[in-house]
Order: C-alpha cells, then structure tokens, then sequence
C-alpha cells in the first residue's frame, strides 16, 4: 500500500526537528503517512514552494503565515495553522565588540541590565552617523518582533536609533564576521556556530524576552489542509509524536545526530545538542549555561495552536509596520491558527487539549492548572520581560498602552 | 521597459539577458549578486526583477520591497496570481519575479514566459554538461580497469575490454561501474603504491 505523502519544507534550523524526526523514526509511517522533506535556504521560497504546490506542507516563522493569509507584500492567500513546531528556541547574539563594548559577561544576562548599556551604545553609534545594525531572518518572523519588542522596552527605538536589516539564517554568523552586522536574531545552531567560530557571543535568548513566545509552526494552504484533513490528523499525530520522543533526555544525542546530516542542518553536532538541551555556550570556549525553557517543544501543550498567539503577533505587525488595525485583519490573522484541527487529530489520545483556544499572553506569573476537554493541562509562567500581558480581545488598548 | 537579473550562476543570468534582448527587451540591468543587493536594485529602479527562486537574497529583497513603500515608493510583489499558470510555471523552472505595481499583467507574462524557457534551456545545458563530465569521468575509469586487466591476466587492449564488457552484461551492470569496482579493488588489495 502507498502511503499518503506530504512534502515538507523546511529551513536548516534545530526546530526543524519534528517532522525530520517524524520521518527518520518512523513515527510518520505509523500513522500511515510519508514525508518528505524540502530544504530551502530563505523563508520566501519555503513559502512559495508551498503557495504553488511543490510542498504539501512548511516548516514556517509563524508571522509569514499570517502575512500571506493578509496579502501583506503579496495577493492573499488563506492559510492554516495546525500545529506548533516549538515555542522560542532563538537567541540575540552580539558581535565580540558589541559584547564587550556593552560588557556582556559568561552567562546570560539580565535583559534590562544589557537594555541599559545597549542603549548608550546605540545613541553613541547613532550619533556619529554610523547606528548598530541588527540581523533578522525574515521582517515577517518572530526574531523581528521579539527583538523590536526588547528595544522599544528598553528605550531604543528601532528603525530610528538603530537599523534592522535581513539576513537567511544560515548565512547569519557569516554576516556578523564580515561585520555587516553588529547583531543577530536568529534560530540554533546559528547563534552557537557564531560562538564556536569566535564571531560572536550570545547576549539573551529571546525566551528571556517572552517565556512561551511562539516560533516555528506547520503551515499549509488552506484549501489543501481541507482536501486532506484526514491526512492533516495523522501528520499532526504523527509530530506529536516525535515531540515527545525529542524532549526524551534518553534521546537526544540520537535526534542530534540525525539533525546534523548534510541533508537537513549540515552543522556540528556539538552544537545541535546543546539548542536541544537547553545548555548554552555563550562566549567563546565557556560552559555552556543551563537555561531551561530555551527551546520549547511538548510539555504544556505547547504545539496547540493558540488564538492568542497569532493575534500577538498580528499586533506586532501592526505596530511595526505603519498600518493600521483592523478588526477584521485581526480575525483573520487569529483564523490561520486552527485548534479544531489539533483537537480533532488528538482527541482520544490521552494529550492534554485546552479547553479554551485563547489565553491572555504572558499574564501567568507561576503555573497553574488549565482548563482541559483531556488530559491534565499545568501551564507554566509565561512572562514577557516587561512584565506586560496581552489580551487579544483588545489589541487597540494593548498597542496604546505600549512605548 | 527596465528588468533587473538577479542569478547566482552569472551563466544563467546571460542566458536569460540574450533571450531578452532578442526579444527586444534591450533594457537590462544584471545585478552583482555579491555586492550589496538592495543598493544595486535601488540604483537601478527596475519595473520587473527576475531572481532565481533558490537564491540566498530573497527574503533580503522582500524586505527592501517592503521598505520602498513604507518610503511611499511604488508596491513591488509576487508575480500577480491572477495568472496561476504562468506563475506555477515560473516557479516550477526556477524563477521568481517581482514586478512594480500597476504594471500591467499582459506586459508581465511574455517577459516571464521568455524567462522561464531560458531557465529551462539552462538547465538543459546543465544536463548535457553534466553527462559529458560523467561520460569523460567513465572513459578515464574504464582505461585504468583495463590497464589492471593487461597487467594482471596478461591480456590485450581489446580482450581487456572484451572481458569487461561481458562482465558487465552478466552481472547487469553499467561497464564503467565494472571498471570502477576493478580500479577500487585495486587500490584496497593490490600491490599498487
């Protein structure tokens, strides 16, 4: 019998992990699935690959699927979002004279601390004509919004005191050696390459800007995911899956292994391992630090596609690039996410599944139990660093109230 | 009309130039894909820019795009999709184009048809160029297997490759994977320096 096929793709990055894994260890197959995968190199072509059908399904930056479901830059075109990939697992990563001119020191520090001496810095550079230049991957991606949301928190205002420019991720470390840039936003092993390589050390990672802030997830048209729900269930399933095998401490030298192939990351394994063990390294031949929520995958049913997430990130959009709000904008942004989809594949599983499909963003300050259909649901503190929450039933007061 | 060429392969990018200029779209800028990308395409202000879907500077283009409006400049995007054939073909060969809003569609697809046939003749090249590297690479191979032959079993030139063939025939296989076998065995076993 021929199984039921999706083509995937992906960028070479750590959270690339789940359906990489869904397919090296079979967990695909036992859902009666294929997959295969697709690497590209920029986000723009991950998406159209996916827009016109040379993919079935895409490892995306959350805020690119909502862009393109709003025809931002682009004709829209409806999009779902069934499943996240993983929440946070990126790093901001200062070139060695930046470290040392805002004096980083050996672990991660405190972001309000290094706020503080940026923000000298940055007025200094901004001053003489020549202002810090920060790489991110894709002006539609988390890393985008996490950095300016840092900045702006902390009295820089990007685009005025300093510029924020795109850079691929795997070309990332190589920009901060060539001192294109003076900083990087981008997803593991790139934060880790440019350590190792001595470019670069590694400032904050953006779980210290917004604990359980969402990053990569599985991305699809529409349409497609409606012509092939069945098929849409067992893939979630199946991903579901390999999260809880790559959580697993028992497994993660294997999952690292096969990371690093030349055929998805082509990166040190050394590096890989540590993004999947949330360990660290952020100077030059240092310990690697252990900071737990790093990189976000499973516990906490952190792959369910919150409402409230995209509507965060619709409102980053918003105040980022000049336009302005709109309730329906907002709807359809919350539309792409699709927790009917998530909740059908895993009903009868034994995964927790939330009973609501919106939450107030970063409002928890210690973990409390949730309310769930199934299972039992702890979520767990979800702080954004400045100590803000966000509700997504009312983005103009949120957008009013921020700097 | 000015169309920017943004190819890594500077082979490629002549390729679609020519098929262009024939077609009397005589101007053209091809960008230096080394040099700074959004600087170039500034300078040039094209009406249409061809890249190629697999190059490292797209998201950075978007981005410049997406720039110039917010600078009240004119809305560059993805070929329009009211014309998905041609836009699904374009990225089937390899091609990605953005072009200036308000140009009008039926000016769009002829470039983009021409575009994607030179895309396609590119790779033919490719092809060809790569089967002549692999035939090159096997005659070499097949020479080294039949000197071992000569010099091992004491045979001619033609009875070397006689028995080489006819290995390949029974065991079903390509003579040149024949000889590269012979010619590994040979290194591993052999009294070869």
């Amino acid at each position: 019998m021929s199984l039921d096929t999706f083509r995937i793709g992906f960028l070479p990055l750590v959270d690339a992990a789940l359906p990489i894994l869904a397919h090296e260890l079979g967990f695909a197959e036992a859902e009666g699935i294929a997959i295969e995968l697709v690497r590209d190199v920029t986000w723009a072509a991950v998406r159209d690959r996916l827009l016109y059908g040379h993919t079935d399904a895409a490892h995306l930056v959350a805020p690119l699927a909502i862009s393109t479901a709003l025809g931002r830059d682009r004709p829209a075109v409806p999009m779902a979002v069934p499943f996240v990939l993983g929440l946070n697992g990126n790093a901001l990563t200062f070139s060695t004279a930046l470290g040392e001119a805002v004096g980083l020191g050996e672990t991660l520090g405190d972001p309000v601390a290094i706020g503080v001496a940026l923000k000298a810095v940055a007025e200094r550079r901004r001053d003489a004509g020549k202002p810090l230049r920060f790489g991110v991957v894709h002006r539609h991606s988390s890393h985008n919004y996490m950095l300016r949301y840092w900045l702006a928190g902390v009295g820089i205002r990007p685009d005025t005191d300093v510029a924020i420019i795109v850079t691929s991720p795997p070309f990332a470390a190589d920009a901060l050696a060539a001192g294109e840039v003076d900083g990087i936003c981008v997803g593991e092993p790139w934060n880790s390459i440019a350590v190792d390589r001595g470019v670069g050390r590694i400032a904050l990672a953006t779980a210290q800007i917004w604990r359980r802030g969402v990053e990569k997830v599985l991305a699809m048209r529409a349409d497609r995911a409606e012509e092939r729900r069945d098929g849409v269930l067992r893939l979630i399933r199946a991903l579901h899956a390999a999260a809880a095998h790559f959580v697993d401490p028992e497994t993660v030298e294997q999952s690292a292994a096969i990371l690093s192939r030349p055929h998805y990351l082509n990166a040190p394994v050394d590096a890989i391992l540590r993004a999947i063990t949330d360990r660290i390294r952020v100077v030059p031949g240092g310990e690697p630090v252990h900071y737990p929520d790093f990189m976000f995958q499973y516990r906490e049913a952190a792959n369910f596609p919150w409402r409230s997430q995209a509507a965060w990130l619709y409102a980053q959009m918003v105040r980022w690039e000049g336009l302005p709000f709109s309730p329906e904008d907002a709807a359809t942004a919350q539309d792409v996410f699709r927790p009917d989809l998530y909740r059908a594949a895993l009903a009868g599983s034994g995964a927790p599944l939330p009973g609501a499909s919106s939450k107030l963003e970063g409002a928890l300050v210690e973990p409390i139990g949730a309310g769930s259909t199934q299972g039992r649901l702890v979520l767990g503190s979800d702080p954004f660093f400045d100590g803000r929450a966000f509700d997504p039933d009312d983005i103009p007061g949120y957008l009013a109230g921020l700097p | 009309m000015r169309i920017a060429i943004i190819d890594t392969s500077s082979t490629r990018a002549a390729i679609i130039s020519d098929g262009l200029r024939e077609a009397g779209l005589t101007d053209l800028v091809v960008i230096d894909p080394t040099g700074p990308l959004a600087a170039q395409v500034e300078r040039a202000a094209p009406e249409v820019v061809l890249i190629n879907l697999e190059n490292p500077s797209r998201d950075v283009l978007e981005d410049f795009f997406a720039m110039s409006r917010a600078l009240d400049r004119p809305i560059a995007m993805f070929v329009d999709q009211s014309e998905p054939e041609s836009t699904m073909a374009a990225v089937d060969a390899g091609v990605s184009a953005y072009v200036v809003d308000g140009l009008a569609k039926q000016r769009i697809k002829p470039i983009l048809d021409l575009a994607v046939r030179r895309f396609q003749a590119f790779s033919r090249l490719q092809t060809e160029l790569a089967e002549a590297k692999t035939a090159l690479a096997d005659r070499q191979v097949i020479d080294r297997a039949k000197a071992i032959l000569m010099r091992r079993r004491g045979l001619d030139e033609p009875a070397a490759y006689a028995l080489l063939r006819s290995h390949a025939m029974t065991s079903n296989r390509r003579i040149a994977d024949v000889a590269e076998a012979i010619v590994t065995s040979e290194q591993l076993m052999g009294d070869l320096p």
